[in-house]
């Protein structure tokens, strides 16, 4: 086999295990559109600050500490203990969960009935505000996070493919535990809609807000659930990414790369987001691969999905599993 | 009391649609006109020009331009670091191959080139709406910024990848390069800014203004009323990237000099931009020089009094400034969605009629 092929399996695979991790960001953006028609821009900065949070829980880093000493004067940094990774990612959660009921409260309660747009740019402004609010609470340093997952070079495969190709693939354990927990989150996330009484609540919602509030479905609780939901996917993605690259600013950058995932796969759809992700993710790295390094300078990834996914929309507006758009004068 | 139309009669239809009905205000704009041009340049000095002057004038341009697509025509753009890059792109390759050519015309052009290229990234707007739009000009952001920084015949192959601003004149008077003075480069805005707003405000009042504001509020019931969605869509692009590529140019060659692309005309220069419009107004002039004047002196207000006043560090209250922004665009968008313009209207109407209000 020639070896052009065998490195371009080598980055397929990557890049399915890459789109994976698009694919889990991009699912948080689905799950609010769908019950509330909010594009959730903040859903980057969500997986950061849960990040983040779960990091500073476990350290025992003192939150606000910076603006603390920088008001008073004093000297603190850490509470002195550590926290158990599970202990601490039940606190994250009820944290998010937390974060979900002001977020509804503060913001969106207000805002019912506005334009999409308008409410899209609200999150932009929830954005900013949580970006600048977690690097206060938490400081800014590039913090390691480590829960336990294995990391490092799959050794079987490494074997496995060496024996067929006379080459080792170079495959992390972190994208097949980030690929599995990715599959388990979907079932469960769909069961969870399809066969339970919320789940069912859910997509009353996202059907027609109006008809589900008069079969007495409380609006309230369902936009705190889905977007505690949101949160809980975000705590997933932000684990999987810092662990693979540190907590740091840059984690809240995946929204954008999540954003063409989503155009792709529609908006509205679950199933779409997890394709979308995955064409990305391959679709980008060979790309890279076969034009963009040999031909082009390199460092396409930062554009190709988005180019890619802005031809499919003028062919296909509403995405690959979207709803179509009807529009009515 | 002085603030009312009561006593001024309008004779003729052009008195009728002049831009300020109302003979207070029309003093006020010539008085601030006189200020700005023949008061202003005398009194500053080079801390007031860089850190306030320049970037609001420059940031206005932009702000009115992408008013134009955003708050007239109702079509959502993230790509105004993109466009803005192209400017300054344009812009330097200009003045660097035709070094006889004023700079005026080089400013000009580049503009022209930038819209240009808006109106191709404008073409899907025809297909897609909203926010799938939005997320479309990303596209645009991404892969600008992208190019500047990958192909050398953009930066002529320096050896850095930054772009410099060689020295030119105007009348005689260097406007970029080193040796500008700081009212040279001032004035210099200024004339662009103004023309800028002047031809924003009578092209918004226009049929053109309408047609963008029809399309806007319903884009089907528009074309239904024979608005041609292809012509009022892609002239918002065209006009917006004018506007939106002057003041990258500006930005490069006046006010910064040097510009490394992916550091100045990233997603960040997109969103303060935008913000600007949220908070100054949607669908307003004055909105965009309000939004602009709003977010160039925050971080100026901020710095001076945390960390020059009260020795704060300086990431501390860059953070801080992130979440006052992101605050005020979230309390504007419920409060007062049409921004600190309609603050601004509100406060005329009351000034109307004051001071018997019944």
């Amino acid at each position: 086999m020639p070896d052009q092929l065998v490195f371009g399996m080598e980055v397929f695979l990557n890049g399915l295990m890459a789109g994976v991790l698009y694919a889990l960001v991009a699912l948080g953006f689905v799950l609010i559109y769908k019950a509330s028609g909010i594009f959730n821009y903040a859903q980057g900065i969500m997986a950061l600050f849960a990040a983040m949070t779960l990091v500073g829980l476990m350290e025992g880093i003192v939150p606000f500490a910076h603006l603390i000493n920088t008001i008073f004067g004093t000297n603190i940094h850490h509470f002195g203990w550590h926290a158990p990774a599970l202990l601490a990612i039940l606190l994250t959660v009820l944290m998010m969960i937390g974060f979900a009921w002001i977020v509804n409260v503060v913001i969106f309660k207000h805002l019912v009935n506005q334009e999409p747009i308008i409410l899209f740019m609200a999150t932009i402004g929830l954005a900013y505000f949580m970006d600048g609010f977690a690097l206060i609470m938490w400081f800014s340093d590039i913090k390691a996070l480590d829960v336990g997952l294995p990391q490092g070079i799959n050794a079987a495969i490494d074997e496995a493919t060496f024996q067929i190709f006379n080459y080792g693939f170079f495959i992390d354990n972190l994208d097949i535990v980030a690929t599995i927990v990715a599959a388990a989150l979907v079932f469960t996330l769909i069961v969870f809609a399809q066969y339970s009484k919320q789940g069912r609540a859910m997509r009353a919602v996202a059907d027609d807000h109006q008809a589900a509030l008069s079969v007495g479905i409380s609006l309230n609780f369902i936009w705190v659930m889905v977007w505690s939901l949101a949160g809980f996917v975000a705590l997933v993605a932000g684990i999987m990414w810092g662990t693979k690259s540190g907590v740091q600013f840059s984690l809240s950058l995946i929204a954008l790369k999540a954003l063409p995932v989503l155009m792709l796969g529609g908006f509205t759809s679950i199933p779409g987001a997890i394709i979308g992700g995955l064409i990305i993710g391959v679709g980008e790295q060979l790309f890279e691969f076969a034009i963009g390094q040999p031909f082009l300078g390199g460092a396409t990834q930062n554009w190709f999905a988005y180019v890619l996914a802005l031809i499919f929309l003028v062919f296909r507006p509403q995405g690959l599993f979207g709803e179509k758009i009807i529009e009515r004068v | 009391m002085i603030y009312r139309e009561s006593g001024d009669f309008s004779t003729t239809y052009q008195q009728d649609s002049q831009t300020f009905p109302i003979r207070f205000d029309r003093y006020r704009y010539y008085v601030v006109l006189v200020i700005a041009f023949a008061i202003v340049p005398f009194v500053i000095n080079d801390y007031w020009v860089n850190a306030v002057f320049l970037p609001f004038l420059i940031y206005s341009i932009a702000a009115i331009g992408l008013n134009i697509l955003v708050g007239y025509c109702g079509q959502v753009s993230l790509g105004t670091g993109g466009f803005m890059a192209v400017g300054a792109y344009a812009c330097y390759k200009l003045m660097t191959g035709f070094p006889d050519i004023n700079i005026f015309f080089h400013i000009i052009i580049s503009g022209g080139i930038t819209a240009a290229v808006c109106v191709l990234f404008g073409l899907p707007s025809l297909r897609i709406k909203g926010f799938y739009l939005a997320v479309a000009t990303l596209a645009a952001q991404f892969f600008l910024v992208w190019l500047f920084n990958r192909v050398g015949w953009f930066y002529n192959y320096s050896a850095s990848g930054q772009i410099n601003a060689p020295e030119r004149l105007v009348f005689g008077v260097p406007v970029t390069g080193a040796e500008t003075a700081p009212w040279a480069a001032y004035l210099f805005c200024l004339v662009f800014t103004v023309v800028c707003a002047l031809a924003a405000r009578n092209m918004t009042r226009g049929m053109q203004g309408r047609q963008w504001m029809a399309i806007r509020d319903m884009d089907i019931a528009a074309e239904i009323i024979g608005v041609n969605p292809l012509k009022a869509k892609l002239s918002a692009f065209a006009v917006s990237g004018f506007f939106v590529g002057l003041s990258g140019a500006l930005f490069f060659a006046v006010y910064l000099g040097a510009v490394e692309v992916g550091e100045v005309f990233g997603i960040n220069k997109s969103f303060l931009v935008l913000f600007m419009v949220i908070i100054g107004g949607l669908g307003s002039i004055f909105g965009s020089f309000a939004g602009a004047a709003f977010l160039v002196l925050l971080p100026v207000f901020l710095k001076n009094v945390l960390v020059g006043g009260m020795g704060w560090p300086t990431d501390l209250v860059e953070h801080l400034q992130f979440m006052i922004v992101g605050a005020m665009i979230i309390v504007f968008l419920i409060l007062e969605p049409h921004g600190l313009a309609q603050l601004w209207r509100v406060a005329k109407e009351k000034l109307r009629l004051w001071p018997f209000p019944h």
